[in-house]
């Protein structure tokens, strides 16, 4: 197997963007990437498009085929990868093995989803389709709402209570407002969404104990990377190539109802684990980390399960701004999916772009983690059924 | 513009007895606190330049709502309607978001727009609550018929008020009303209308020295979220 770098990354901004197709937001994506990258006239083998949704929101199939041919870069390879809110995540552990395995030298890999093309109840139905299909989704169950149970479960399990929750919310948003790719732009405060009668109105239930600011908004986004062996890097770019040092992925029962202890995101801790073992790291290694939290709780206690914290450690950590940017471990200094948004299929790819950016040492001095070399990412599909995990490393020439 | 009196008295509609709205002020989840007040006809030119942008909105209908509040407002100014008011959102003096409404009967409300010109912090929800706050608790009506223009709005009002649908023609264009009565909002009040009273003098001071008018382009993208690629 050979060590695979990223070499090109591209973004951009996530929000509504009542413009753009899902193939221009894919397209504009993997342009910004393939620019960075500087392949001049190199061209590309294979493309994987992390993508959920567009058979249902778009009534469209073969993003991957559309993409390559609006790219011009027929006749790559392209494919798309579907597997939830993972799609992205899993989009790039293709790519990975595919250039690893030494079949293609050059893979594009981009992430996209259009989400506010519908109304936000169909949203939340369209992201419920990945419950199951005879015991969940018929009673009416959505992501907010097992969410919510979770939450729950948690609290009384761990002793998460609703101020460190709001802590996340606040830390995230604060750091939104710093990223120019971010949909949610808005710093928030702890008197405007907890401690002011009026937050009532401001910060009203979603899915009890989850308030509006628990979760992350619906957005539409794209990003990208692009792929090569590390010994080719220094041929291909002048970019400082990010070593792929490790992958995990694991898979959790269907149904949240199956499992032993459903407060035990089992395939987190796989996925980590397997990641860490590939890279030769520990939890104490990471410099910096972007974790799936589409509701708050889910950073706390991802945070737990990858190790970086004791289980009922994460939220005191979080209240303590240890994972604040200068903390013990920064999470979600792009502002995570809960402010830079989460189109899901561009999640899983965006956390990597974010990381790849950290580890260039490319970010602004208020965003950037200091001398960070390793970084790490987790990309959570269903309710933690089908999770992947990344770490990053950054590769002095 | 000269004024005929004796026939500008023919093309008033007649009015009812109308209570003020007193002020209040909301503290918002950026912290910010909004003040929420009734204007007077003297504010309409400043208004109408916040409202300008926003007819050329396509996103979320702002068009047809932009379009149909400065018709409204210019008609309140000339006496054209009757029993109208209006209230506004100000932060820091800022005008964040304008609502009216006005008095159909002495018992009955006709809710007009709710205008949203800073996003993403629930002022139009705070400003729609301070609208049927004012027809249930100060003009002392019995109810109130509202229509929703976008989805937005029908998600706003329609669901989280649970209001009743009925069969009676809105005068915004015809669509069914739907109707929020005493005993619903009365029920709904605990979790949907909130705000302070009295408003602390300075931040009173502030609202009253001006209506303050972001630039248009800054409400434009504001609204219609437009960011760079």
């Amino acid at each position: 197997m050979r060590d695979v770098a990223i070499i090109g990354v591209g973004m951009i901004p996530f929000g509504r963007r009542d413009q753009d197709t899902l193939l221009d937001m894919l397209a504009y994506s993997s342009m910004k990437a393939l620019d960075d990258a500087g392949l001049g006239d190199k061209g590309v083998d294979a493309v994987y498009v992390g993508n959920m949704g567009a058979g249902i929101l778009q009534h469209q199939s073969s993003v991957a085929s559309a993409l390559v041919d609006r790219l011009a870069l027929l006749p790559a390879a392209a494919e798309a990868v579907e597997n939830g809110p993972a799609s992205g995540g899993s989009a790039v552990k293709n790519g990975v093995l595919a250039v690893a395995s030494g079949y293609y030298d050059v893979v594009l890999v981009a992430g996209g989803e259009k989400m506010r093309e519908v109304t936000g109840w169909r949203a939340t139905d369209f992201v419920a389709t990945m419950t199951h299909p005879e015991v969940e989704y018929p009673y009416g169950i959505t992501l907010p709402g097992m969410a919510g149970m979770f939450t729950r479960l948690y609290m009384q399990k761990y002793g998460v209570t609703p101020e460190m929750l709001v802590e996340v919310a606040i830390k995230n948003q604060e750091m939104g407002a710093l990223n120019p790719y971010a949909h949610v732009e808005m710093m928030i405060t702890k008197e405007g969404i907890f401690e002011s009668p009026h937050s009532i109105v401001n910060n009203p239930p979603a899915a009890d104990p989850l308030r509006l600011y628990d979760a992350c908004p619906v957005s539409d986004g794209a990003a990208a990377l692009v792929l090569c062996p590390l010994d080719m890097a220094a041929h291909l770019t002048k970019n400082v190539p990010i070593l792929v040092a490790g992958f995990g992925q694991a898979t959790d029962t269907h149904t949240l109802a199956e499992r032993d202890d459903p407060t035990d995101l089992k395939a987190v801790t796989l996925a980590a684990q397997q990641a860490f073992e590939r890279a030769r790291l520990k939890p104490e290694d990471i410099h910096v980390a972007e974790l799936h939290d589409a509701f708050t709780i889910l950073e706390i206690a991802e945070s737990e399960h990858v190790g970086f914290f004791k289980k009922g450690e994460g939220g005191k950590a979080v209240l303590k701004g240890k994972t604040r940017l200068g903390g013990k471990i920064p999470i979600n200094v792009s502002g995570g999916l809960k402010a830079r948004g989460h189109p899901v299929g561009a999640t899983g790819v965006a956390q990597v772009v974010d990381i790849v950016w950290q580890l260039r040492h490319a970010l602004p001095e208020e965003r950037q983690v200091k001398g960070a070399q390793n970084g790490l990412t987790v990309n959570f599909g269903g309710f933690g059924n089908n999770v992947v995990c990344f770490i990053l490393k950054r590769v002095e020439q | 513009m000269t004024v005929d009196i004796e026939l500008e008295l023919k093309l008033r509609p007649p009015e009812f007895p109308q209570a003020p709205y007193p002020p209040k002020v909301i503290t918002l989840a950026n912290g910010k606190k909004m003040v929420v007040r009734e204007v007077t006809r003297a504010d309409v030119p400043q208004l109408l330049k916040s409202v300008h942008p926003t007819l050329f909105i396509e996103r979320d209908y702002y068009n047809v709502v932009g379009a149909r509040v400065y018709a409204e407002l210019i008609a309140w100014q000339y006496y054209r309607v009757q029993n109208e008011y209006v209230i506004v959102g100000q932060v820091d003096g800022l005008v964040v978001g304008i609502v009216n409404g006005r008095m159909y009967s002495p018992k009955v409300g006709m809710s007009l727009h709710t205008l949203a010109i800073d996003r993403g912090l629930r002022i139009g929800a705070h400003l729609f609550a301070a609208k049927m706050e004012h027809h249930i608790e100060y003009l002392n009506q019995d109810e109130v018929l509202i229509v929703a223009e976008s989805p937005i709005g029908f998600r706003r009002w329609m669901i989280e008020y649970g209001l009743i649908p009925t069969n009676i023609p809105h005068e915004l264009g015809g669509a069914p009303s739907y109707k929020l009565t005493r005993e619903l909002y009365f029920k709904s009040k605990p979790r949907l209308v909130v705000g302070d009273r009295p408003v602390p003098q300075e931040l009173m001071d502030v609202a009253t020295r001006e209506l303050a008018v972001a630039d248009a382009q800054a409400i434009r993208e504001k609204i219609a979220g437009l960011k760079g690629r």
